[in-house]
């Protein structure tokens, strides 16, 4: 069998490197994030129902801004819940 | 009385919830209270949309499933208030969200309609 350092790679292997992030909002042209449908708002917030990071989200600081303001909107409207476990 | 004809009017839309107990007709009664209202104070309805009794993601007035109905209309901005203290006063509503359209907000609300009825008038044709 093939030991470790016979392992010969074709091109290096891309562990440490990170995905650049970009806002998607940004990218998509997006203006307005609606707080009433609520699959949308889903991906911004984690399993049990918190918002998300913009480290994680990636977002600019200024559409992080309108996502938590609609994710708290669609809260009150009993779209999105407070607080859950195993939400997605 | 001095009749204020009042030409600047905001875009507002407002989404509520209403208990799922009410049968059909006080459920219409109760939205034309607040169309009524909105065209009485020199208000425009522009549309109402209702999404039907749907699950809510926690339980409001130890209720589990509510009627949602959303209302895009016109109205002079000093008379929202009143407007919401109509809400406030009205039993059969559990929950209103009442917001301020800017042009962003505005495009987008004309698009998701046009989308909504777009698709409403390929069933029928």
């Amino acid at each position: 069998m093939a030991t470790q350092d016979e392992i010969k790679f074709l091109n290096a292997p891309k562990l440490g490197e990170q995905k650049k992030k970009y806002c998607r909002f940004k990218k998509m042209g997006i203006k307005y994030i609606d707080y009433k449908d609520p699959d949308f708002l889903l991906r911004f917030v984690n399993e049990q129902g918190k918002l998300l990071p913009r480290r994680i989200t990636g977002n600019s600081l200024k559409y992080q801004r309108k996502v938590s303001q609609a994710v708290k909107k669609a809260r009150h409207l009993a779209l999105l819940p407070y607080v859950t476990d195993l939400l997605k | 009385m001095h009749l204020k004809i009042n030409l600047f009017m905001n875009n507002y839309e407002t989404v509520f919830i209403t208990t799922p107990v009410l049968s059909k007709d006080e459920y219409t009664r109760t939205v034309k209270k607040y169309t009524d209202f909105i065209e009485k104070n020199g208000g425009e309805v522009i549309s109402k949309e209702d999404w039907g009794l749907k699950q809510l993601a926690y339980p409001i007035q130890k209720k589990t499933t509510g009627y949602y109905t959303l209302l895009d209309f016109k109205l002079d901005p000093l008379l929202v208030k009143k407007f919401e203290i109509e809400f406030r006063r009205d039993e059969n509503v559990m929950r209103f969200l009442t917001t301020k359209l800017d042009k962003h907000a505005l495009a987008y609300s004309v698009q998701r309609r046009e989308k909504l009825n777009g698709k409403t008038q390929k069933t029928e044709a």
